[in-house]
Order: C-alpha cells, then sequence, then structure tokens
C-alpha cells in the first residue's frame, strides 16, 4: 500500500487574534436577543416583561463592551460604523443603536408608568432589530475566510437558535422566581430542541465541508457532555416542571442548564475550534528532471468536495 | 489599467530568507512580525522526500476578504491591485486577520525591541507609533512603487519602483509586476510556466503566483 505522503511546516494553527472577549460578545448578543424576543411577547400579551428586557440589554452592552476592551484601539471604536456596504460587523454596530434606543425608552416609559401600548411597541421594536443583531454576529463568523469552521453554513442556523435558546433558558430562570411569564419553560425546552437539530446540523456541515483536524476535535470533545448535559437532562428539568409548576426550582436549573450550554458551544466555536486553514501548497514545483507531487492540506479532517 | 502581482518561482526559491531580512529591514517590522515569510515545506516519505521553500505574505488578493469585512474602512484596495491598511482609522479589531486565508496580518500592542526592553538608534529613528495596536501587513512597498511611478520608473523592472524582496532575492525566484501589461516579465513568465495560487477554493483571486514547471513547448 502506498504511503500518504505527509508534510511538515505550516499546519493550520489556533488563532489568537479574538479571545473570550470576543467570545462574550457572542453569548451576550445571543442571549440577549432571546430574552428581547421573549419580552415583547410578554408585553404584547401584558404579562411581565420589564426584567427580561432589562436583562435582554444588559446582556448584549456587556458583550458589546467585551469587544470594546479587547480592540487594540478603543478610543477609535466609533470608526465601527464606516462600512455597512460588505462588513458585517459594521452592520451589527449600526443595528445596535436602534436596539438601545427602542429598548432602553421602553424601560423608561414603563417605569414612569406611561401607556402600555407604547411600551409594547418599542419593546417589538428592540427584538426585531435584535433579531437583526443576532443574525449580523452569525454572518461576522461567516465573512471570517481564514477559520474553515466558521465558514461552515449550517454555523448561522446553529447560532441563531442557540441564541433565542439561551435567552429563553434565563428567562426560565427568571419565571422561577416570578418574574417572567409562566410558558418560559415550555419555549426554552422547544428552542433547545431546535437548538439540538442545528448542532447536528453544523457537525454534519464540518464533516462534509472538510475542516482542520483540531477543529473536528474541537467541536466533538464537548459533543457528549453539550448533548446529554446541556440538552438531555436540561430538557427534562423543564419537562418535569411545566405540569408541576409547584417545582420552580428545577426549571430554573433546566433553563440555566440549556443557557450555559449554548455559551460553552459557542466559547468552543471561537476559541478552540477557531483553527486557521494553514498554508499548503497544491503541488510540488519539478525540479531538474524531478515530477511534481500532488499534496494534501496537512493536518485536515477531511477533503472538502 | 495596472494590477501589480508577485510572482514567486518554487523552483528557484533556495529559502535563505533574504527577502524576509529585506522586508523587515525596509519596513522597520519589530521581532515576531514577518510581512514577507518563506515556509519551508517537507513533503513525502523517505527516501522519497521534497523539500519546498514556499514564500508568502499579503497575497493582495483581488477579491480581498480584509477589505469586506473591516468595519473603518482602514483596509482598502487601490486601483492597481495593492491592499493597504489605513493605520490613523484602523481600530485593531483584527477581524481582517480571520478574514485573512493566508494568516498574513500581524498586531503588535506594544513596541518590541530586538536587543532587550531599550530600542536601537535605528529602532528609535523608525520607530511608528501608529503601527500599534491594529493591523499590519505586506504593503507590496507602496511608497517606493508610488515615488518610482512618479519619477516615471517601472516597478518591477527598475529596482527604485520594486519592492524590497523582490529587488534581494538571490535566485530570482521574486519577479514583480504588472500583470495587465503583456510585455512585463510577471506576464511572461505566466505565459511560459504552469502556475497556481493559494488556496484557490477561498475565491480570493491571490495576486501572488506560484511556477512550479515550465509549459509545454508549442510544437
Amino acid at each position: 500500500m502506498k504511503k500518504k505522503p505527509f508534510v511538515t511546516g505550516p499546519w493550520p494553527k489556533l488563532q489568537r487574534h479574538w479571545d473570550i472577549r470576543a467570545a462574550c460578545n457572542f453569548i451576550g448578543g445571543g442571549t440577549g436577543t432571546g430574552l428581547l424576543l421573549a419580552a415583547a411577547a410578554a408585553a404584547a400579551a401584558g404579562q411581565t416583561f420589564a426584567p427580561a428586557l432589562a436583562a435582554g440589554l444588559c446582556f448584549i452592552a456587556c458583550g458589546l463592551t467585551m469587544v470594546l476592551l479587547e480592540i487594540g484601539r478603543p478610543w477609535r471604536a466609533f470608526n465601527v460604523f464606516f462600512h455597512p456596504q460588505t462588513s458585517w460587523m459594521t452592520r451589527e454596530g449600526v443595528v445596535a443603536l436602534p436596539l438601545f434606543g427602542c429598548g432602553g425608552l421602553a424601560l423608561l416609559i414603563h417605569w414612569a408608568g406611561g401607556p402600555g401600548q407604547v411600551v409594547a411597541g418599542l419593546t417589538g421594536l428592540a427584538a426585531l432589530t435584535a433579531c437583526g443583531f443576532l443574525y449580523c454576529q452569525a454572518r461576522i463568523l461567516r465573512a471570517a475566510k481564514g477559520i474553515p469552521a466558521w465558514r461552515e453554513e449550517t454555523l448561522t442556523p446553529f447560532l441563531l437558535s442557540s441564541g433565542l435558546t439561551e435567552g429563553f433558558g434565563i428567562l426560565a430562570g427568571l419565571a422561577a422566581i416570578g418574574l417572567a411569564p409562566s410558558w418560559a419553560p415550555l419555549a426554552a425546552l422547544g428552542l433547545g430542541l431546535l437548538r439540538l437539530a442545528a448542532w447536528q446540523n453544523y457537525g454534519k456541515g464540518l464533516s462534509a465541508r472538510g475542516v482542520p483536524a483540531a477543529s473536528m476535535a474541537a467541536i466533538q470533545n464537548i459533543g457528549p457532555a453539550f448533548l446529554i448535559v446541556g440538552h438531555g437532562l436540561a430538557a427534562l428539568l423543564l419537562a418535569t416542571s411545566v405540569p408541576w409548576p409547584g417545582l420552580a426550582a428545577l426549571s430554573a436549573i433546566g433553563g440555566l442548564l440549556l443557557a450555559a450550554a449554548g455559551w460553552w458551544a459557542k466559547q468552543t466555536i471561537v476559541m478552540k475550534a477557531a483553527v486557521t486553514r494553514g498554508l499548503s501548497i497544491p503541488r510540488t514545483p519539478v525540479r531538474g528532471s524531478g515530477t511534481s507531487r500532488l499534496v494534501n492540506k496537512p493536518n485536515w479532517e477531511t477533503e472538502a468536495a | 489599467m495596472t494590477r501589480y502581482v508577485m510572482v514567486a518561482d518554487l523552483r528557484r526559491c533556495v529559502g535563505c530568507q533574504t527577502c524576509t531580512a529585506a522586508c523587515r529591514h525596509a519596513n522597520a517590522t519589530p521581532p515576531g512580525v514577518q510581512w514577507r515569510r518563506v515556509l519551508d515545506l517537507e513533503i513525502g516519505e523517505y527516501p522519497e522526500v521534497q523539500r519546498v521553500f514556499v514564500p508568502t505574505g499579503c497575497q493582495h488578493c483581488s477579491d480581498p476578504p480584509c477589505v469586506a469585512a473591516c468595519p473603518s474602512t482602514a483596509t482598502r484596495q487601490r486601483a492597481d491591485g495593492i491592499v493597504t491598511i489605513d493605520y490613523d482609522i484602523c481600530i485593531g479589531c483584527l477581524y481582517c486577520a480571520l478574514a485573512c486565508p493566508y494568516e498574513a496580518r500581524s498586531k503588535v500592542d506594544e513596541p518590541v525591541y530586538a536587543y532587550g526592553d531599550d530600542p536601537t538608534a535605528s529602532e528609535t529613528a523608525r520607530f511608528d507609533p501608529r503601527t500599534i495596536g491594529v493591523a499590519q501587513k505586506c504593503t507590496f512597498c507602496v511608497d517606493v512603487i508610488d515615488a518610482g511611478v512618479a519619477a516615471g520608473l517601472t516597478p518591477g523592472k527598475d529596482r527604485a519602483a520594486t519592492p524590497a524582496c523582490a529587488n534581494a532575492c538571490i535566485s530570482g525566484a521574486l519577479t514583480f509586476g504588472d500583470i495587465d501589461d503583456p510585455n512585463s516579465a510577471v506576464s511572461r513568465l505566466l505565459r511560459e510556466n504552469k502556475h497556481f495560487r493559494m488556496h484557490e477554493d477561498a475565491g480570493t483571486k491571490p495576486g501572488f503566483y506560484y511556477l512550479w514547471d515550465k509549459e509545454a513547448l508549442p510544437l
């Protein structure tokens, strides 16, 4: 059997440009969007919504603050708004403005005892822009051509579903202490199942596209705990609390597990699976009477079709 | 139109790193930052092993993902294909570095010197504070090109209008020039040799070509 040629050289390597601060932005943005969406639904139904709205705005603000701490020139942060034509990072920043404007105004009017319909409308607008914010975040990763694990198109639905799941998971926690509607655990349960499907789809997409082995290993490493604890156990706790509202603590734990699982997955995707393509060449040069040899991408799990 | 590209003949490169040294000298990059790198690849199993030296760096792509990603428009592409960074508006988010499939970008958060904590006289004289905390990469020595063109010189032909790496190459492996000029050295090399570009599947259309064999002569 002919041996497969090996290549020593610049392997695919873990990116070091974005760290936990960047991961926190994706965590905060997703969770915050989920909470804002839940707050909008609750506000429209005339139910308790303010805690979810405030928490959602805080999550998103914290995420953006972490990014501010990561960039090399934080005093120039305003320059992030310069390139809406093509940059998803600019679009994320632009969408954040009406998000905080509507959300903040809704809270102020609510606390001032203003008309409920206006508050519900503003909360709905905040939730709508938050969905755009989350979509921009998902596309930020997709546009990073240097990181194969982020280029996978099935990452977008995973990030969208995970963000909403995390938010509704926190909402289930708030519901347990009476700060959110009682339907929160059921909604979190449904979204968790949706995220599970998106995660499986993401894994299949990575296998089909072909990514560096280290990326695949990072994703596979979290798989069992992510599935069993982050979804199986969380779903069991949430499902148990649905027919017995007296077991609110179970619902809170289940919701927090759902949220934490999403945070863990995002931290893994941004920090551990973010392996570069490497700098391979497709073939060797012909020198003298020698021949050229085709070269596989070194340290890749599979070859892209 | 003009489209500047670099051609690297992989049959000629001997991995001496003179281009790397010349680039660092010309652009005063700090330790650990190489705008022009030479990869040392060992391919195959004994006894059928080939060693290949691959000059690399910013590929000045025709469809540069770094330009699309940049939120501040600090990274731009000129009409002649050269991708530049405006250090004065870059926010240092390094999104461009993650968008680049060629690992061509670096960031230095604080001044680094070659010999300990204190800069040498040369480092003091050439230190550019604008490069701290922002993205940096190969510019194809754009200042040299612009000055040369303004003086009526031809980049790739006249040394005073040519990037330092191509000027310094001891084996004639690196050639710079205008691919839109059919009479340029790069156009001739690409006509007469088989070539590829790195990560062509990424769709970035790099302006950096690698020669690997001579073209079959027409009958």
